[in-house]
């Protein structure tokens, strides 16, 4: 298969273009994701603080709509945005959303 | 003032000089003769050599950003790095306009501490997201926005000058 036929959520980017996890203005905590199954993997390992700064900013759906160009799981996390969830019914809702969509992913390619 | 080696080595003329110049940078090579009870010419002498030695660095304006009208805020970072990647980080942070001050510092873990100024809040987030925790070696990063300035001056000649009793 041609690379260029692989979405870009199943890619891997440059440092640059990873998502840094932060847990207030400033704060970098240390974990960083370049892919989509990297980004799935941290969100168990990262302080559900964290998530919840991240969420409610909004930096998850424009990381993966702006650098994975994937505007179906983009709507997804929005959409869970909108749930208000909070500590670990986020952590456990976001992740559940992220690994569905990584695998269905994975079966397509 | 002797140089040696290239060096320069002042004497308590010249930070007599220094120190009148960090009153007022404005005033004559005249005025501070006059002051100093020197002539005008050993003034502009000493003060062109320590322009060339780079003691003085530039003569500059001090704004009130407040006063200005130029909204800003300031932070301080602190960054864990990695310490084969420390020095790199620190050279990096030092190129950025809106990093003004970079040290290193050693506690329990090798430290870049780093002031910072940015437009507002997510301006300053946007940086450090962008450009700072993508930087090779750097681990974490804690920041603590400035909410009140108490002080801040610039190095000043005057008090070593004073334990020089002059």
């Amino acid at each position: 298969m041609n690379i260029e036929n692989i979405p870009k959520s199943l890619r891997t980017f440059p440092r640059e273009k990873a998502f840094y996890f932060f847990t207030s203005i400033g704060n970098y905590t240390g974990v960083s994701a370049a892919s989509l199954k990297e980004f799935v993997e941290k969100i168990n390992e990262v302080n559900v603080k964290s998530l919840e700064f991240h969420l409610c900013r909004g930096d998850f759906e424009k990381w993966i709509a702006e650098t994975l160009e994937d505007k179906e799981l983009a709507a997804k996390i929005e959409n869970l945005r909108s749930q208000n969830y909070l500590g670990a019914k986020l952590k456990e809702q976001l992740y559940n959303t992220l690994i569905k969509h990584y695998e269905k992913l994975l079966n397509k390619f | 003032m002797k140089i040696k080696n290239d060096a320069l080595t002042l004497d308590a003329t010249d930070l007599k000089i220094l120190k009148a110049l960090q009153e007022d940078a404005r005033q004559t090579y005249a005025n501070i003769g006059k002051r100093l009870g020197i002539a005008h010419s050993t003034v502009y002498d000493r003060l062109r050599k320590m322009e060339r030695h780079g003691i003085i660095k530039q003569y500059t304006a001090v704004v009130d950003g407040e006063k200005a009208g130029l909204k800003s805020i300031t932070a301080l970072m602190t960054i864990y790095t990695d310490p084969k990647e420390s020095e790199r980080v620190a050279e990096e942070l030092s190129k950025t306009p809106k990093v003004l001050e970079v040290y290193a510092s050693l506690s329990e873990e090798l430290l870049i501490i780093a002031k910072v100024v940015a437009e507002n809040q997510e301006g300053l987030h946007e940086f450090i997201a962008n450009s700072v925790a993508p930087m090779p070696g750097v681990l974490r990063i804690r920041t603590s926005i400035v909410t009140k300035k108490f002080k801040e001056t610039p190095f000043s000649i005057s008090n070593d000058a004073d334990k020089l009793h002059l």
